[in-house]
């Protein structure tokens, strides 16, 4: 692995080579002494075109605990804001000698444009691109559903492990709730989860379906309900209503929050319908009294609060990963700023 | 590097058997106990991957010569490799498993068993990784083969066979656990003409 920019192009072996790390990484997590020597020296940049707060902090988190040094870069109040390019930023980083870069960007695709346009020679980690991938995301997800699932149940060849090291999705169900059509958390989770071998049932409504997904490699619904009952998911995945990315306000998607939460919101009558072993997931921020209601989310079955430390962990293992081995263009020469094309972004 | 090819049929030579690995393990058992005198506080911690089997065996026999010496309480393993000073020329290695005992490392004597003692380097970052996990009282160096060069000080305590060899040669240890079949220390690469690979099977020391 060169590069985590989306989960659609890693392959199950890099996913759960991804997870196990992330199970040891976690480990550390719960000494007296949480900070490894591992990437002393590196320098990772947190470049932040749209706000984030917890995943940057994950990443900052996860950066320092492994000893590296951390930049913090984001667009507001920086030379971006005054109209720099992303080309010209990164020809800054690679001055700079960053090792990693850790990107969110509000346009699809620009991830993977810096990784690939030939500006700078770090390790690029997508923390989110537009309505495109979050990885990171999706792995702590995976991460936190095969601690509770599959080292539970001892099943899907997890030979018994307790955090089910080295093990699949096999046989999971896993419903993904709500606003698709705008969550990159949704498209890195299905994919990830297909390649773990876990079935996938995306219900939301009509409006917030994406065109196109019929060719992803889950189910559909319309019906809450139905799913929950007559499905019976082992992990229900609610996902935030983006109403920021709703630009007609919330009305052009759908009649009314009121009628939004009465269909697709998590409350205690539909968490009665799950199978007893079920948890219940939201990547954050979460809308309370929207998708989630209070029961729902205090639950003894929500692992959310959960999910934020194992991102720490999954975020480390990425970094790890990605930044501790050696590196054959190491000593390539530098991408030389004139010989790449103009590139437009 | 030439995988595959069979250059170790050259100068491949047996240099303990699984009889002699069993006389020296035991022989490292009762010394710990002696050095230690007795076995309380006596925590073994194998350094994966045959560093883990080889204390899992240490622990039997401990427990063999002192029954108050109880393994579920006294032995862990320890991984170093997010300790590792050479990382960066490596492809990146998976990290491995740490298990200590509940009752930590704090106060105790700490046995670090290794299968072969060569730069000093994986010590060296078992020590940094013991400091981050606990304060030992004492931490003691046992290893089945010694095989010199050592690139920092760091010295053994307990040795199974302090063995001479040549950089270029390769040390490798099987154990039954691990690799299936009879335990055996291997020494391969005797002759200049072999840098081949070919030993995969087994632990080589780095």
């Amino acid at each position: 692995m060169r590069h985590l920019l989306s989960t659609q192009d890693l392959s199950k072996d890099d996913a759960i080579l991804l997870l196990d790390t992330a199970a040891q990484m976690a480990a550390t997590q719960s000494r007296e002494i949480k900070k490894l020597p591992t990437l002393r020296g590196r320098t990772v940049v947190n470049l932040f075109f749209e706000d984030s707060t917890r995943t940057r902090i994950s990443f900052e988190t996860a950066a320092k605990r492994l000893s590296a040094d951390v930049i913090n870069f984001s667009a507001k109040g920086s030379s971006v804001s005054k109209g720099e390019s992303l080309k010209d930023t990164a020809l800054t980083l690679h001055a700079m000698g960053a090792d990693a870069v850790v990107v969110r960007h509000w346009a699809s695709g620009a991830p993977h444009q810096l990784a690939h346009a030939g500006w700078l020679d770090a390790a690029v980690l997508n923390a989110g691109d537009g309505t495109h991938q979050h990885p990171t995301q999706a792995l702590l997800d995976a991460f936190t559903i095969r601690r509770h699932l599959v080292g539970l149940r001892g099943g899907a060849g997890g030979a018994g492990h307790p955090d089910g090291t080295g093990a699949d999705l096999a046989g999971l169900r896993v419903a993904i709730v709500g606003d698709v059509l705008h969550s990159r958390v949704a498209r890195s989770n299905v994919h990830l989860l297909h390649t773990l071998g876990a079935e996938v049932t995306l219900v939301s409504p009509p409006t917030l379906l994406p065109v196109g997904v019929e060719t992803w490699p889950c189910r559909t619904s319309y019906d809450l309900d139905a799913t929950l009952a007559g499905w019976q998911p082992d992990a229900v995945m609610m996902l935030r209503v983006q109403r920021e990315r709703m630009s007609g306000g919330a009305g052009a998607f759908f009649p009314s929050p009121l009628e939004y939460t009465r269909r697709y919101g998590l409350d205690g009558r539909r968490l009665a319908l799950l199978p007893g072993h079920a948890i219940v997931m939201h990547p954050g921020p979460m809308n309370r009294g929207l998708e989630i209601s209070a029961e729902a989310a205090d639950s003894a079955r929500s692992v959310i609060v959960e999910q934020v430390a194992n991102g720490v962990a999954v975020r480390m293992a990425a970094l790890y990963l990605l930044l501790a081995g050696e590196r054959d263009d190491r000593a390539d020469a530098p991408p030389a700023p004139a010989a790449t094309e103009g590139t437009a972004l | 590097m030439s995988p595959g090819m069979p250059e170790h049929t050259t100068g491949r030579t047996t240099v303990l058997g699984a009889q002699e690995i069993q006389r020296a393990l035991t022989r490292i058992a009762h010394e710990v106990v002696e050095r230690s005198k007795g076995v309380d506080d006596v925590v073994l911690l194998g350094i994966p991957t045959r560093g883990v089997t080889l204390a899992r065996r240490l622990a039997e026999r401990l427990a063999a010569i002192e029954p108050a010496f109880d393994p579920a309480h006294s032995l862990g393993e320890l991984d170093v490799t997010m300790y590792r000073d050479d990382l960066r020329r490596h492809p990146t290695r998976a990290v491995g498993v740490t298990t200590l005992p509940a009752a930590g490392i704090d106060d105790k004597i700490v046995v670090l068993v290794d299968d072969v003692l060569y730069s000093g380097r994986t010590i060296r970052a078992a020590l940094d990784a013991l400091s981050d996990l606990g304060r030992p009282r004492v931490v003691r160096l046992a290893c089945l083969v010694d095989r010199g060069h050592r690139e920092l000080p760091i010295r053994p305590d307990f040795v199974g066979k302090n063995l001479p060899t040549a950089t270029t040669e390769r040390v490798g240890v099987r154990l039954q656990e691990v690799d299936g079949g009879e335990d055996a220390v291997v020494i391969s690469g005797r002759g200049p003409a072999d840098g081949a690979d070919g030993d995969a099977g087994a632990g080589v020391a780095r």
